[in-house]
């Protein structure tokens, strides 16, 4: 069965998938080629950040559409490209990995078959718990601990990694986030957008994998405003959270 | 006290002539030029109103009558900071739309045009 159809998704707009990209020459080739060969009836949009590299003509000579932007607008931005297209165009989902080749992209169809059967409007790939395959820095280490504190009491619930980027959404999450969406360090403000909205998010295990190539943009330095520009951006969330809604979607049970 | 407020006044005259100079050689919109001139005419007349800074002054509790018209001058252009903020925000939130959408449509016309390979960058 198709990813597709596994999404419950038969019959409606395409179900697709975005790689944002910004100066991934090294990987986007392979992991163009790896999701084409796994989930052959998923749309590739290979979303290029404006890199100063070869990432669009080795993304196009893989086989992904990219949609390539005229100047550098961040992660965020980036992503948010990708779902106003897919909502635009009718999509039903997406599911979106890195273009450095850490996801995985045969756990894609487990991604999309979670989003079907529990009706929620974000699967979380998350590492596996105890996975050493892949080494996590001492202070993301120390920012995961220290995020996954703060989003307990604000989700009413425990999120194993908030920092994964390995996310599937469907059309009511896509038209949310094609609307309003972080710019920078998107994955942990999400999660109180989310939220606000009074949607639901599960959480699969992945085994994530070491980087193919580049770096990653968060360093020692950076990351000191990563945590200041995260919580200001989840503390802006907290603000508009409609309280009353909150305290009561708390009280009450799941919806379906 | 009275050097300080001649200063003062001298200052704002000097804004309130490099904004117009601004505006003459379109170097800034007439929309955001308003705050300035505005803070730059405030300025000059509360210089220029010493009965009224002695009352603010006498009002604060402060001895020099200066002061509040720098507490003041502080908190004009505190506003007019917090005002270029909201608006620049506007700005880079248009920008980043005007840019997915730049990007959206690149992508629909290299899908339609045969020889797609020439409109790259």
């Amino acid at each position: 069965m198709s990813p597709e159809a596994r999404s419950g998704q038969r019959g409606g707009g395409p179900t697709v998938l975005l790689i944002p990209a910004y100066n991934e020459s090294a990987a986007i080739g392979t992991v163009v080629r790896e999701a084409r060969s796994l989930c052959p009836s998923l749309r590739i949009l290979v979303l290029d950040d404006c890199s100063i590299d070869d990432t669009v003509a080795i993304a196009e000579a893989a086989g992904a559409e990219v949609v390539r932007l005229p100047c550098h607008l961040g992660l965020g931005g980036c992503i948010q490209t990708g779902y106003r297209m897919v909502y635009e165009m009718g999509g039903q989902a997406a599911v979106r990995i890195d273009g450095d080749g850490q996801h995985n992209p045969a756990d894609i169809p487990r991604l999309l078959e979670r989003l079907a059967a529990t009706g929620c409007e974000m699967v979380i790939g998350v590492r596996e718990e105890g996975d050493q395959s892949t080494s996590i820095g001492l202070i993301r280490r120390i920012g995961i601990a220290f995020f996954k504190l703060l989003l307990r009491p604000i989700l009413g619930r425990r999120v194993t990694d908030p920092t994964s980027g390995f996310v599937a959404v469907n059309r009511r999450a896509l038209r949310v986030f094609s609307q309003s969406f972080p710019l920078e360090y998107p994955e942990i403000e999400t999660l109180v957008v989310l939220q606000r909205r009074a949607f639901r998010f599960e959480e699969v295990p992945v085994r994530m994998r070491p980087r193919m190539g580049g770096h990653s943009s968060i360093t020692a330095k950076r990351s000191i405003y990563f945590v200041v520009h995260v919580l200001l951006g989840v503390l802006v969330n907290i603000l508009r959270l409609d309280a009353w809604r909150w305290l009561g979607k708390r009280r009450a049970a799941p919806r379906a | 006290m009275e050097r300080l407020l001649n200063v003062l006044a001298f200052a704002s005259v000097v804004l309130f002539l490099i904004v117009l100079r601004g505006l003459r050689r379109s170097r800034i919109r007439v929309e955001y030029s308003v705050s300035w001139l505005g803070a730059a005419a405030l300025v000059f007349a509360l210089s220029r109103a010493r009965g009224a800074l002695v009352w603010v002054a006498g009002y604060l509790h402060v001895n020099e009558p200066a002061v509040p018209l720098i507490f003041l001058i502080l908190l004009v252009f505190l506003w007019v900071f917090y005002r270029f903020s909201i608006i620049i925000s506007h700005l880079k939130d248009m920008n980043i739309t005007l840019t997915q959408k730049v990007a959206m449509l690149d992508f629909q016309v290299r899908g339609r045009l045969p020889h797609a390979e020439e409109t790259k960058n």
